[in-house]
């Protein structure tokens, strides 16, 4: 429970957070909320040998307001999510699901950009973050790139950031259609989820159904098509292969994603009205 | 007005709430000054040959100052063949098993050194799980020719038992393996100077750690002195020494200086001792009418990879098979294996939380069987107020019960018949959320036994102040407050010029600590006693001072003064007794000693909900009678109540222990093991009743563990009984949503 050596160095700005990665590339990781990267260091399960500490770059911790977005710094911690008002606005389904993250300590620790980095397939934003049709803005040495979310996740903690790139803002386009609903199963308050579902409109996206988050591209082809609520959520698994694991098997987690994505797109079907 | 039985908040908790506990890793001491850290070499493997081990690298390490291995231990007596070592010598027997101490001059520098501790392992399989243990394909003692170290009871079934029988239902069941987890891990610190050891401990009693270490070190007992500081929490876990912390001693007196040592959570996971992990076989019989004619409980104890306390668990678990019932035949038998996985010992409840489990699961497979309400069924059979004291046929003599007034007054809390009423009409609308209810009704063994008694020492100082010292070294239970209670209902001092102390061994040089719901009734008793002999003898001092005949001596509790019956307006106050008897003041030492066990008991109602699409249960509601005779102070009281069915619950919901093919854990740590929360629980609803037991002058029995034993066996029948409707019988704990969802579907798939 104490982590091997490593050397830490604190940014003081995301240009700065962005020379540092430069400089010791493949070694280092980027320090944020820390909720997911120091338990691994405790365990010797991540051995880092720099960490740089963007936790007080507070230029990165903002909800704005843009002309055809909503732009979320990537520093933007969970309680701040949750609480926001700009968010309960105008993409609920953003803040609540933020407010079902861990627990409180976690929630104002844990951020919206540590989370997507990390590429937990298990976590809960990405997969909002997906089902909102999110880009992802990164800043490297060569310049600053947008990335759909689509496109982001490749696998087991595995993205296309690469070494010496900084995720620095979220982009999440004001939803077409106002429905939405976040669906958690967990065994106790604090786990993470058995499988999750976010749906925004009839975009749906998966918590812990495979590899990475995913979209439940059967059931949003289906309801494209003009099927049944029930019938598009039976749908549901299709085309993923989720983990086993102390909590689920792999039919289970299948079974959960139709129940929750059917009492998903029926819930924000009643938002919607 | 006496104090005694009135709701006194916990004089504990202001400090605990303000500036905090000081717990063993708290303390800065200067007797600690200049101490290395200690940091164990864990054994990664579950079963494995160890072939060779290299320090040479570790010691290179900064800020190393000792590695010390098996084989540096040869200046204590060896451990017998096939006991526990303190080092792993030539085999490793589960993950997390001790095999070297590195000692650093900084903590943080342990665990980079001891990484560097190298071991060669050649890899023996691993037996993980009863089942396959009992197969004897692979043993963990070779010596001893089989897996299974000890088995007692019937030594064959008698069938015939069964015979005229008009239902015989038969199951296996598991009671699976739960981690202790107190908040606060193990800890100590140790000291060798002047020939002499000093130990801290954090235990639940420190007279049996002081003991262990002069017996593993060879000491004799005036050269060690154990001290427990606060202490956060134990469950039974915390009872004696540990080898870390033996060797802890011994690498202090090893290395010339002091040592101190505390384990990560993911190494208490792995190595302290966990509970329960036992495997039953239920056969129950009976007649239609609802009698049960005939009970048969054949248990294999899973002890882990060394016999702690998995040879003696079994044994109370057998003598409390037959729980509250009054049963004609009871046969039981045990059988304890070895595996290689953390061993097992004490754990809330230690063997009577699993008898009652099993025979409340057997009850209600009976109830199930022959289509008879669960709780009437327990009417039918239960033993009768006048049968009082009441040998059960497995030799436990039960002092006092009233087991159908108290299963009839938690119905009636519960408002039992609405529940059902409830549940009928959401099956009958096939309502997706269901509705489960579940009963149950103990009896456990707590206290007495032969030489299980407790000491104290009650003095009354000149400045008319208190001090009590008691053997029944607490870990959270709140003896500060209780026992200040009794003191100043005997002796009218109140309570704040009382402190008790506790947890030193050079001050009390005997006693046996808390543990097995045992502290009220002995060590409270032995408080109790102790004011009581003050009281005569202050009685004397008082005569004298006022040249009356002691017989007409009064004293005023009110006041705390002593007066001459009928002459009003002279008093004589403590204080001035305190001083007339000399520099000590007034002081008694006092032993309670009781063979005689005390039989509290209880029933519980637990109402859960189970998502029908999903199986996720949820506990809605839970109501309890834990009748343990006369309580105190209720605060306390209710306190051990909650702890205990939260922590019951979860063993009914959440809590497993667990290991992989290869006996590596996958429940070290908080995230993947699933202690229970505030956030799973409802708010309880406790029913009071109280039974006086004639066993001690209190009155009082065991309430540490009653939830505990109460609310597991409630809560899994609970989410069973959601599913009765579809035929189904039963669900192995915990009750995970997803073991639900699968009972679901496979009685759906059998109608």
């Amino acid at each position: 429970m104490i982590p091997p050596k490593f050397a830490y160095r604190r940014a003081g700005s995301a240009e700065e957070a962005v020379s540092l990665l430069a400089e010791y590339g493949d070694e280092a990781k980027i320090l944020a909320g820390g909720h997911s990267l120091l338990p691994l260091m405790k365990l010797r399960l991540a051995q880092p040998e720099f960490l740089i500490d963007i936790g007080r770059v507070h230029e990165l911790s903002y909800i704005r307001g843009e002309a055809d977005h909503i732009a979320v710094g990537a520093l933007t911690r969970y309680h701040d999510l949750e609480h926001s008002e700009l968010l309960a606005a105008e993409l609920p389904l953003l803040a609540h699901a933020s407010g079902k993250v861990g627990d409180p300590q976690v929630r104002h620790r844990g951020t919206i950009g540590g989370s997507i980095a990390h590429g937990e397939s298990a976590s809960d934003v990405p997969a909002v973050v997906l089902a909102l049709d999110g880009t992802l803005v990164v800043s490297g040495p060569s310049g600053v790139r947008e990335i759909p979310s689509s496109e982001f996740f490749l696998g087991p903690f595995e993205t296309v950031l690469e070494p010496d790139e900084l995720l620095t803002e979220i982009r999440l386009p004001r939803p077409a259609s106002p429905g939405w609903s976040f669906q958690k199963l967990t065994s106790r308050a604090i786990d993470w989820a058995i499988v999750a579902v976010a749906v925004q409109g009839s975009s749906v996206g998966l918590v812990n159904m495979g590899s990475t988050p995913l979209r439940a591209t059967a059931t949003e082809r289906a309801l494209a098509d003009g099927a049944s609520i029930t019938d598009a959520a039976a749908r549901a698994a299709e085309g993923t292969s989720p983990f086993a694991d102390r909590n689920a098997s792999p039919e289970y987690r299948k079974h959960l994603a139709r129940v929750l994505v059917r009492r998903g797109l029926e819930e924000a079907a009643g938002r919607a009205g | 007005m006496s104090i005694v039985g009135t709701r006194v908040v916990r004089t504990e908790d202001p400090r605990l709430l303000t500036t905090g506990a000081q717990y063993l890793e708290d303390l800065r001491l200067p007797e600690l000054q200049g101490a290395a850290y200690a940091t164990f070499v864990r054994s990664p493997m579950a079963h494995a040959r160890i072939t060779g081990i290299d320090v040479s690298a570790a010691l290179d390490e900064p800020g190393v100052v000792a590695v010390l291995t098996a084989d540096d231990l040869d200046d204590i007596p060896e451990s017998p063949p096939g006991r526990e070592p303190l080092l792993a010598k030539d085999v490793v027997r589960f993950v997390g098993e001790p095999v070297a101490i590195v000692l650093t001059e900084e903590h943080y520098q342990g665990e980079d050194a001891a990484e560097l501790v190298s071991v060669d392992y050649d890899e023996l399989p691993a037996v993980v799980g009863v089942q396959q243990a009992l197969t004897d394909e692979t043993l963990l003692f070779p010596d001893k020719g089989t897996n299974v170290l000890s088995r007692g009871g019937a030594k064959e079934f008698d069938d015939e038992a069964f015979a005229d029988c008009e239902v015989v239902v038969e199951r296996t069941i598991v009671n699976q393996r739960v981690a202790a987890a107190p908040l606060e891990v193990r800890a100590a610190a140790a000291r060798w100077a002047d020939d002499r050891l000093t130990l801290w401990s954090s235990t639940q009693n420190v007279h049996g750690v002081r003991d262990e270490l002069t017996g593993k070190l060879g000491l004799d007992k005036k050269a060690v002195r154990v001290i427990a500081p606060d202490v956060g929490g134990g469950f039974g876990a915390k009872i004696g020494a540990d080898r870390e912390t033996v060797v802890v001693g011994w690498a202090a007196r090893r290395t010339g200086r002091p040592v101190r040592w505390v384990e990560t959570r993911n190494e208490n996971l792995m190595a302290m001792s966990q509970g329960r992990a036992q495997l039953h076989t239920i056969t129950i019989g009976g007649s239609r009418d609802g009698r049960v004619q005939a009970y048969r409980l054949d248990i294999v104890q899973d002890c882990g990879g060394y016999v702690r306390m998995g040879g003696m668990l079994p044994h109370l678990t057998m003598l409390m098979a037959s729980g509250v019932y009054d049963l004609p035949r009871v046969e039981t038998a045990f059988r304890s294996v070895v595996t290689n996985t953390t061993p097992i010992g004490a754990y809330r409840g230690a063997g009577r939380p699993e008898a009652t489990a099993a025979i409340e699961r057997a009850m209600d497979l009976f109830a199930a069987e022959i289509g008879m309400d669960a709780a009437e069924v327990r009417r039918r059979n239960f033993v009768a107020p006048d049968k009082f004291p009441f040998t059960t046929p497995t030799g436990a003599t039960y002092d006092t019960g009233e087991y159908a007034k108290a299963l009839d007054t938690v119905l009636e809390a519960a408002g039992y018949d609405e529940l059902r009423a409830e549940q009928r009409r959401r099956r009958e609308r096939d309502d997706p959320i269901q509705l489960g209810i579940g009963v149950s009704a103990y009896v456990e063994i707590t206290g007495g036994g032969p030489d299980a008694g407790e000491t104290a020492r009650v003095s009354v100082h000149p400045d008319g102040t208190v001090t009590v010292w008691t053997g029944s070294s607490p870990h959270g239970q709140g003896h500060a407050t209780a026992w200040a209670m009794l003191v100043q209902d005997e002796l009218g001092i109140p309570m704040d010029r009382i402190t008790v102390r506790h947890g030193d061994t050079d001050v009390l040089t005997e006693g046996v600590g808390t543990f097995g719901s045992r502290s009220l009734q002995i060590g409270g008793t032995a408080v109790r006693n102790a004011a009581v002999e003050i009281k005569e003898r202050a009685r004397e001092l008082a005569a004298e001072e006022m040249e009356a005949d002691p017989a007409d001596l009064v004293l005023d509790l009110e006041s705390g003064t002593w007066t001459v019956r009928g002459v009003p307006g002279r008093g004589v106050p403590w204080a001035q007794l305190a001083e007339r008897a000399g520099p000590e003041g007034l002081s008694a030492d006092t032993t309670f000693a009781t063979d005689q066990s005390t039989f509290p008991f209880g029933a519980h109602v637990a109402v859960v909900e189970v998502d029908m699409e999903t199986g996720r249960p949820r506990l809605v509601r839970h109501v309890s009678v834990d009748d343990a005779g006369p309580v105190v102070n209720p605060i306390l009281a209710e306190g051990q109540r909650h702890g205990g069915i939260a922590q019951g619950a979860a063993q009914a919901l959440f809590e497993e222990v667990s290991y992989d093919e290869y006996g590596n854990p996958v429940t070290a740590t908080l995230l993947d093991y699933t202690f229970i929360s505030a956030a799973e629980l409802p708010s309880f609803e406790l029913v009071p009743m109280e039974t006086p037991t004639s066993v001690n002058p209190l009155g009082v029995k065991g309430i540490g563990e009653a939830g505990t034993i109460g609310s597991t066996p409630a809560v899994q029948s609970a989410v069973v009984d959601a599913l009765g409707h579809l035929g189904v019988r039963h669900i192995d704990m915990p009750a995970s949503p997803e073991r639900v969802w699968t009972a679901i579907n496979e009685a759906r798939t059998a109608q």
